[in-house]
């Protein structure tokens, strides 16, 4: 610094040299310790002991009955919020009424929850103390500590995340062309599927990757709703907690090597999406 | 003849898809924690919170997610200006890479971050040289909380700073203003409403964690103990009374602090309207 304090023009650019780099290498710094070494970490643990731990890890009978439940109730969450996140934003884009505000409000809601919370109030809803519970069992529904617990608690923290995409991209869009097309006697699904549609291709796309991301990662909510049954409601996440709870670090690195292979095929597939909705 | 507000189909079909699942989903069961709390006496509920290890776990659970979004507030403003006004190489993949603790399940967060920062790991093992514990401490959960908030601040400042109006700066600097001034003056007042909606984001997001903190933390009571893990264990004890107690609060806490960041939110987006 010292040697930096001579003419203005000169001491200005110099400065703005060593605070340049200075910044990068922070920036560096923190990004490869937070975020890339615990990747690194996972993996590392996970061959700790060789590739033939590892692959018994990853074959094991409940690994793999946790990874069908997670893809379950996965497929279940981006099913149901793609059904709910393209009719919400047609209503909420297309049509002027009261109470649009609020409503859009509520959609939003279940991120601000915390996952615990999630899980709890499922827990009140359908479990032993519910007003509901009675019926439930007359009619041999389970829902707590049961698959379709999981299904609705993963459901609820995934809930906007399809329709926040594609609410913007229809605002932007107006309702000209829907209402031209509509005077000019299209039906409603020709409509949606021949002018909306190609719109919203990229930022559906997009919403469906964030909604599966975070379903299949999805923990404290499916934690307090599971039940913790081995082979029967036990997820990825879920599993590698037993593991990890039980001292069996290396399968528990092992299972949670698949899921970091999932997070980096998704934020692959994330970017991809975003510099193709760009570039259109 | 139709009016024209009523052109094209599909107001009834979709409204009502919308309304049915947003109901059983969200407002069913959100409406059974507040029918719940309701059957409990007011003495009961102050009864639960102010049970003093409840009450230590509020303390835990507040200072370490101010003090990691606080963090997260320098890192994420640092962050967000290398990757908008310098080309550096990995830049891509850096901007990429921002996103993984969006990407990345907690619980595997949570347990990569331990085995890092215990005395055996790599970053542990360096400070264990120096008397510092990282993780099983406060220092851990706040490091944990820390890689959960990081994208809420640098998303939220990143745009703001793409269309900030170079203009403003030049002629700061043709004023003869130094860098450091101009910053501090003219660039950093501009970007304050965005660094406040990504620290109440992060802030929100950290008061409700829980896969990420659980295997760091130690979990011990007046320690490390967070809320959403004594909401965890009260129900493991089938104390759901308790459990909803304690859950209201956090629930209160977080809808006040969304609240807030909507407000500055609002003022933001007025601001950059008119401006533009």
């Amino acid at each position: 610094m010292s040697a930096v304090t001579q003419s203005g023009l000169h001491r200005d650019t110099k400065g703005s040299k060593l605070v340049r780099y200075s910044l990068i290498g922070i920036s560096l710094l923190f990004v490869f310790l937070m975020l890339i070494l615990p990747l690194i970490t996972v993996i590392t643990e996970a061959f700790k002991q060789g590739f033939a731990v590892y692959s018994k890890a990853v074959t094991d009978d409940y690994t793999i009955k946790a990874i069908l439940l997670t893809l379950e109730a996965s497929f279940f969450a981006v099913a149901i919020n793609t059904v709910f996140g393209l009719c919400a934003a047609w209503s909420l884009t297309k049509f002027k009424f009261k109470g649009k505000k609020i409503l859009a409000t509520l959609i939003d809601l279940p991120v601000t929850v915390s996952p615990i919370i999630a899980g709890l109030i499922f827990l009140l809803t359908f479990g032993r103390q519910s007003p509901i519970f009675p019926l439930l069992q007359d009619w041999d529904i389970k829902i707590v500590f049961a698959v379709p617990g999981i299904v609705l608690a993963t459901i609820f923290v995934t809930f906007p995340f399809i329709s926040r995409e594609l609410i913007p991209v229809l605002e932007s869009q107006g309702t000209d062309e829907e209402e031209a097309a509509a005077l000019m006697g299209a039906k409603g699904f020709t409509i949606f599927r021949r002018i909306t549609f190609p719109h919203i291709k990229w930022a559906f796309l997009y919403g469906v990757v964030l909604c599966a991301a975070r379903a299949m990662g999805e923990f404290g909510a499916v934690s307090v709703i599971s039940g913790h049954l081995r082979g029967k409601t036990n997820t990825l996440p879920l599993h590698v907690e037993i593991l990890f709870n039980e001292f069996q670090y290396v399968p528990a690195f092992a299972v949670a090597s698949i899921l970091v292979m999932l997070a980096i095929l998704i934020l692959v597939a994330r970017s991809v999406i975003e510099h193709k909705g760009r570039k259109k | 003849m139709k009016r024209k507000s009523v052109v094209i189909p599909g107001f009834g079909l979709t409204t009502g898809v919308t309304l049915a699942i947003l109901s059983v989903v969200v407002l069913i069961p959100l409406a059974s924690l507040v029918v719940f709390s309701a059957q409990m006496s007011a003495s009961e509920i102050i009864d639960v919170i102010t049970r003093p290890r409840v009450l230590s776990s509020f303390k835990v659970s507040f200072l370490t997610a101010f003090v990691a979004s606080l963090i997260n507030a320098v890192m994420g403003v640092i962050l967000a200006w290398v990757l908008v006004r310098y080309t550096f190489p990995l830049k891509r993949i850096v901007d990429g890479t921002i996103e993984l603790p969006f990407a990345l399940p907690t619980a595997v967060a949570g347990i990569a971050l331990t085995a890092l920062t215990a005395d055996t790991g790599l970053i542990g093992g360096f400070f264990a040289n120096f008397g510092i514990k990282i993780a099983f401490t406060r220092i851990g959960i706040t490091v944990a909380l820390v890689f959960i908030g990081i994208p809420f601040v640098v998303r939220a400042v990143q745009p703001v700073l793409e269309k900030l109006d170079p203009a403003y700066e030049e002629a700061a600097g043709v004023l003869g203003a130094s860098r450091t001034r101009i910053f501090w003056k003219v660039i950093l007042p501009e970007l304050i409403p965005a660094i406040f909606t990504g620290f109440g984001l992060a802030f929100g997001r950290c008061l409700g964690e829980y896969g990420s903190v659980v295997f760091i933390a130690g979990n011990m009571p007046f320690e490390t103990e967070i809320a959403p893990l004594i909401i965890m264990s009260e129900l493991q004890e089938y104390d759901y009374s308790s459990a909803t107690t304690i859950a209201l609060v956090m629930l209160v806490a977080s809808f006040v602090t969304l609240f807030l960041v909507n407000v500055v939110q609002n003022r933001n987006a007025k601001i950059l309207k008119g401006g533009s």
